[in-house]
């Protein structure tokens, strides 16, 4: 059985956030789950994608994020609850569908999931989607610790349902990446079906019905005034003059401050985990038992602004800050230290921070970024596409995925990217305003996501430029997740239906397509070549699994090959790929057989044929 | 009760993140209170892995720079570009087999010599524990298992609230039935690498 569905209250068990917000979401009874995968949120869906195979839980991997959005939505208002997932960025995706379901609300609870990645550990921007709740008027809820963010969704699946409104429960790295010690309560037996009740009057989003529906959310957001002002999340420890307001993590780096400069009888700290509507009667009155105020918060001034204009109604003079050059920053996230040093600064406290190695005499560490694996089959890709275009001016707009690693020397194929999708929208707009060749590159899983259209788009206004889709297979980035591409019987899971890439493209109506296996060099750099020639619209579906899937699932690998005597020590092979089965010992190049994947790309470019499969172990050794 | 924080860093693939599930669930076992965060997006492409585990009573998962009780480096190199998250009083244990970044081999940059590695992080902190990891590893039966020889290590440093039977139970439980008895190995051979480093 899965761990999250043990049905035992009161068991104590380590628990990533992420693994905890799944088993918040199962004790609260969700029915229904969608997604589309992004980190730092991935873990939760795919909790839930697993427990969705032995429990009554519905969950899908949508499409995109909108779709998963629309998803959830549609159930929440056939009564059952219902819960999708996404990074920050997602939301974007989704807010389309977001911003008018505030209209029609919900009938089952609903909740939708933001994790945002303050320090953008894995995303392409750090956006504070607090702003989300304030631009829908939809409540926002926000743990601090893993233990909490359990606790936490069960309560809004709650208010929820007493506003019939989907509530925002925003999430940060540091709270989906950490683990703790958390005390399962008991499983509610979800709701599987509920019915839909046609009332078109109400939920049809007409210009006339949108009317009524906007007063109507004006009404819930002064009902969750009522809701915020009594939440056991928004609280207030001490009570002192010198007052601390905090959120999500940066509640746990104030009170371990408060703790470490020994202020806590000075201090009057206020948590805001009900941080849409902000809780205004205990905001105003916490003010005026203060004699100044430190906001602490990651991200953007979101609580401080609120917090300065509900004073400034109050007439109270009293200095409030938060982000300022001398003390918070709207950038990154922040750290236990950073917190202390700018409480003791800003409450005039005596403070020398810890006395850090002087580390003037350490050499330079090489750099160890994060590299497309050993015979991964992008690293393929880019070779046959940068032969195929050796001479030509290009440019190479990119997309989100392991690929967009093709960015770094001596691959070298990523010149521009925003979000999920724009290689293709991009390539449209670079074909009309420069010469150059413009060469795209996207996934599999995020041709689907949101590449179809800016393909339909380009056929349909017939831009110059060719896209190669980049089909491993997966949703490799984010830890493998299926897509509408995959084969789901391989899994040995039924019900599912499959969309081939190549028959959309060709429906699209996208004049020259071709197909190639891009460990045979020679031809994936022939067929390229023809495909960059062709005037107008031309697709590329580079086709091999994903090599990391591959061994993950134990399918057969290749075997492992070494470099002979014949090697005259051109290094092609290294400076041209880069991949990281080479290694340098003794002057000479070498390839781990541990690591090599046997995709044999590298033996077809050596200029002496010195890169042969190993036959025998001796043959590893003498190489 | 006192606060402990303890710094894992290693190149993914080498099992980091399920030495810190261990030491959680050891510290579960223990009834100590443990906080944990790891950063792990490219955790399988090769990147860098770094994980914090923070024992006692802070509400903090994360350890700023030069706040470190302890630093535990699975690569060499690895150990010395953490040395900003020590201080004059941490201690640090390190395996000293290599794992140059493919950087090195396409002529971004030189690996640091190892002796003068030990030195410098010897110079700046309070102890360092520094062995061939790897080699017990495959001594233990399996290369995976560098994990479970540096977690031996640690124990054996006393400086860690849980105990080596605790570890070693949660060994048992959280990681994989086929490798339990390697693992069991493993830890033991770091435990007795670490007792020898003095």
């Amino acid at each position: 059985m899965h761990k999250l569905l043990t049905e035992n209250p009161g068991q104590k068990m380590l628990l990533l956030g992420n693994e905890a917000i799944a088993r918040g979401a199962i004790e609260a009874g969700v029915a229904v789950a969608s997604t589309y995968p992004g980190t730092p949120s991935s873990e939760i869906s795919l909790n839930f994608f697993q427990m969705s195979q032995e429990s009554d839980l519905y969950f899908e991997y949508s499409t995109n994020e909108k779709v998963a959005m629309e998803v959830a939505a549609a159930a929440a208002n056939s009564g059952v609850r219902s819960m999708c997932v996404m990074k920050h960025v997602g939301v974007n995706v989704a807010a389309d569908a977001l911003m008018t379901l505030a209209y029609v609300g919900v009938k089952g609870g609903m909740v939708v999931l933001t994790a945002d990645d303050p320090y953008m550990f894995s995303s392409q921007n750090e956006q504070d989607n607090r702003f989300y709740a304030k631009l829908s008027g939809l409540p926002l809820l926000e743990p601090s610790s893993v233990e909490e963010a359990k606790e936490m969704i069960s309560y809004a699946f709650e208010i929820s349902e007493k506003l019939q409104e989907p509530v925002l429960f925003r999430t940060t790295t540091r709270i989906n990446h950490s683990s703790a010690i958390v005390t399962l309560g008991e499983i509610k037996t979800p709701q599987t079906k509920g019915d839909f009740v046609k009332d078109p009057l109400n939920l049809v989003t007409v210009p006339a019905v949108s009317r009524k529906l906007h007063v109507k959310l004006l009404e819930n957001i002064e009902k969750a005034k009522d809701l915020t002002e009594s939440s056991a999340y928004n609280f207030i420890q001490g009570d002192g003059k010198w007052g601390i307001v905090c959120n999500g993590v940066s509640y746990n780096y104030a009170s371990d401050a408060i703790k470490e400069l020994d202020i806590a009888d000075k201090v009057r700290l206020l948590r805001v985990g009900f941080s849409y509507p902000m809780p205004e009667k205990i905001i105003k009155s916490y003010l005026k038992a203060c004699e100044k105020v430190l906001v602490i918060e990651e991200g953007e001034p979101y609580m401080e602004e609120q917090i300065k204009a509900f004073a400034q109604e109050e007439g109270l003079t009293l200095s409030i800050r938060g982000k300022a050059k001398d003390l918070f920053t709207r950038l990154y996230e922040y750290d236990p230290a950073q917190v202390r040093e700018n409480i003791a600064k800003f409450f005039g406290m005596p403070y020398t921070p810890a006395a850090k190695p002087d580390l003037s005499d350490v050499p330079q560490v090489p750099q160890r970024p994060p590299t497309l694996c050993a015979g991964c089959s992008h690293r393929a890709t880019y070779y046959a596409v940068k032969k195929a275009a050796e001479g030509l001016g290009t440019i190479y707009p990119t997309d989100i995925g392991c690929y967009t690693l093709g960015v770094l020397p001596p691959l070298s194929t990523a010149d521009f990217l925003l979000c999920m999708g724009s290689s293709v929208g991009t390539g449209c707009g670079f074909s009309v305003s420069t010469d150059k060749k413009v060469i795209s590159f996207i996934g599999d899983s995020t041709f689907f996501h949101s590449g179809i259209p800016g393909l339909v788009n380009a056929v349909f206004n017939n831009h110059n430029f060719t896209l190669i889709v980049l089909d491993n297979s997966t949703t490799a980035m984010t830890g493998h997740q299926p897509h509408p591409g995959v084969n789901m019987k391989d899994f040995n899971l039924t019900g599912y239906g499959r969309v081939s890439i190549e028959n959309v493209v060709r429906a699209i109506g996208v004049p020259h397509v071709e197909i190639i296996k891009p460990y045979r060099v020679n031809k994936s750099i022939a067929a390229i070549k023809e495909a960059i020639d062709y005037e107008g619209v031309s697709v590329i579906i580079s086709k091999e699994a994903c090599t990391l899937y591959a061994q993950n699932l134990k399918k057969a690998r290749g075997k492992p090959f070494y470099i002979n005597e014949k090697c005259t020590d051109h290094r092609e092979c290294v400076n041209q790929l880069a991949c990281p089965a080479f290694y340098i010992e003794d002057e000479r190049v070498h390839i781990n057989a541990d690591l090599c994947s046997g995709c044999a790309v590298c033996a077809q470019i050596c200029p002496e044929k010195a890169i042969v499969p190993v036959r025998s172990k001796e043959k590893i050794k003498s190489s | 009760m006192q606060t402990t924080r303890l710094i894992i860093v290693a190149v993914g693939g080498q099992g980091n993140l399920l030495a810190s599930k261990v030491l959680g669930e050891a510290a579960l076992l223990a009834d100590i209170p443990v906080r944990m965060s790891e950063i792990h997006g490219m955790a399988q492409r090769g990147g860098v892995v770094e994980s914090a585990v923070v024992f006692g009573d802070a509400e903090s998962t994360i350890i700023s720079d030069g706040e470190a009780d302890v630093l535990v480096g699975f690569e060499p190199s690895e150990t010395l570009r953490a040395l900003n998250r020590c201080n004059a009083d941490t201690i640090v244990i390190t395996n000293t087999a290599k794992l140059p970044p493919f950087t090195v081999s396409i002529g971004q940059g030189t690996y640091p010599d190892l002796n003068e590695l030990q030195e410098l992080i010897r110079q700046k902190t309070a102890r360092l524990v520094a062995f061939d990891a790897l080699a017990l590893a495959k001594e233990a039966g399996n290369f995976m298992s560098l994990n479970m020889v540096l977690l031996g290590s640690l124990i054996q440093t006393g400086l860690m609230p849980v105990s080596a039977d605790n570890v070693k139970q949660a060994i048992r439980t959280s990681t994989k039935k086929a490798f339990i008895d390697t693992n069991i190995k493993a830890f033991e051979l770091g435990f007795e690498a670490a007792a020898k480093a003095g």
